[in-house]
């Protein structure tokens, strides 16, 4: 029987091993060492900086990322977790070269000042509509309130949010 | 440097543990990587839980619901089971960190991490909740109130980890009710948290009443007093702030960077004047 510490495994952990998922919708193998945290892979060696780390302890949000559609911090995944993995940041959530309905719409609503966690708010909004395509502002509120802002006030990015669905939805054109 | 490992099935865990005798477990890593982020605690060794099938999902047994500890809160959320039999619980789950942490995060190790402020913790309690310990050779069930033995304490075992909970369901009881005070309301620890079922006649007779506090001891914190104050009353407004004296007696809270004793004290109380608000409507 083949010994579960060979794969995805390693001892003394300072040894990189190949870790293979998709990234951005490319079948990607990395050579890391496996306790690495996802937020510094994707930021130090595949040149991704769009997932941030600003509390590095899971209370805001700018490292989020999507995990087989679900939208997870990067600071708290050690890189063995991306293994066999449907991984997408939001370098990846443009469709051959159009922006996604939330980016043009966190443009057009005027949600972006600072931009730093405009990535993780954008992440966390399209899981969201695409468990409840038609949100109410409540929803929307609960739906991103692990992600922070200090600059907007919140009030810019729900609007972009609605607008967005909207448009996804057909009902409206943003 | 620490290695970690991800076993895919339950032999291939156990394989491990037994190699890796030092390891720690984790599953959605929201309380043990920022430990280790803020070197609180340094494990040589980390086995990841997250893709043991064996260990995730809800399911329904002839008196009781078995849950996976690997489940996540926002799949166990969203699972009709625990909405149906479980509200207290689901209540509570939808007040845990925010709809991110709950992406990651599993009941197994909110209750692992045994802190007096889990928000798991105090329904689970009223449902008297039963934890399945598994070793490679070994099964172990105990009720959870004896598995925590105080803050971050358990009587997990070397070798052990948490595989299930067993939860009878909350039906007969016709108030579920969850409150939890924090300083706001996503990504807040709890002040003070009250989880309670009750089942109150058609003429408004408290019939049986489970009740108990988060954040407010060194444990979650129970009391048949209490509970016994309401027991064959008219839940009104009286019999609650007669309770909520009595409350304010049982628990044994401390000042902490989020509030002071006092006010726990107090908020420990007048949780309870809220079941007047949850009242089931006959």
């Amino acid at each position: 029987m083949k010994n579960p510490l060979d794969q995805y495994s390693v001892n003394g952990g300072a040894k990189p091993i190949d870790i293979e998922f998709m990234l951005n919708g490319r079948k990607t193998t990395i050579n890391v060492v496996p306790n690495r945290r996802v937020v510094d892979v994707l930021r130090e060696d595949l040149g991704l900086t769009g997932a941030k780390e600003g509390c590095g302890t899971g209370e805001c949000g700018v490292c989020t990322i999507l995990v087989d559609g679900s939208a997870r911090l990067g600071c708290l995944m050690l890189a063995i977790q991306l293994a066999d993995r449907d991984i997408t940041t939001i370098e990846g959530l443009s469709q051959e070269g159009n922006l996604h309905p939330l980016q043009e719409a966190f443009i057009q609503y005027g949600a972006v000042q600072c931009g730093f966690c405009s990535p993780g708010m954008i992440l966390t909004a399209s899981s969201l509509l695409k468990q409840k395509p038609n949100p109410t502002r409540t929803a929307i509120r609960e739906g991103l309130s692990g992600n922070l802002c200090r600059c907007t006030g919140y009030q810019k990015i729900v609007d972009a949010v609605e607008a967005a669905a909207r448009k996804m939805a057909g009902r409206e054109e943003t | 440097m620490k290695s970690v490992h991800l076993p895919r099935n339950m032999e291939d865990l156990w394989l491990i543990m037994e190699q890796e005798t030092n390891a720690r477990v984790y599953c959605g890593g929201t309380d043990l990587l920022v430990q280790m982020r803020s070197c609180e605690v340094d494990p040589p060794v980390l086995i990841c839980l997250e893709r043991i099938a064996d260990i995730q999902g809800i399911r329904e047994e002839p008196d009781s619901l078995w849950i996976g500890a690997g489940t996540t809160h926002t799949n166990l959320l969203s699972h009709p089971l625990s909405r149906r039999c479980l509200p207290v619980l689901a209540k509570a789950l939808g007040t845990l960190g925010s709809p991110l942490i709950r992406n990651m995060g599993t009941i197994g190790g909110n209750i692992c991490s045994a802190s007096p402020a889990a928000d798991t913790l105090p329904p689970l309690y009223v449902l008297d909740a039963e934890v399945e310990l598994r070793s490679r050779d070994t099964i172990r069930v105990m009720p959870l109130c004896e598995f925590i033995t105080g803050p971050g304490e358990t009587r997990l075992e070397r070798g052990e980890i948490l595989t299930g909970i067993r939860v009878k369901n909350g039906e007969g009881y016709n108030l579920h009710h969850f409150e939890k005070i924090g300083q706001r309301r996503a990504l807040a620890c709890a002040i003070a948290s009250l989880a309670a079922m009750l089942h109150v006649s058609s003429s408004g007779v408290v019939k049986a009443a489970r009740l108990a506090w988060g954040s407010v001891g060194p444990m979650v914190v129970t009391s048949t007093k209490v509970e016994g104050a309401i027991i064959g009353e008219n839940l009104s407004r009286k019999t609650l702030e007669k309770a909520a004296d009595l409350a304010q007696r049982a628990v044994s809270p401390i000042d902490d960077v989020r509030a002071s004793a006092d006010y726990r004290r107090i908020v420990s109380g007048n949780l309870l004047l809220r079941l007047l608000d949850a009242r089931p409507q006959i």
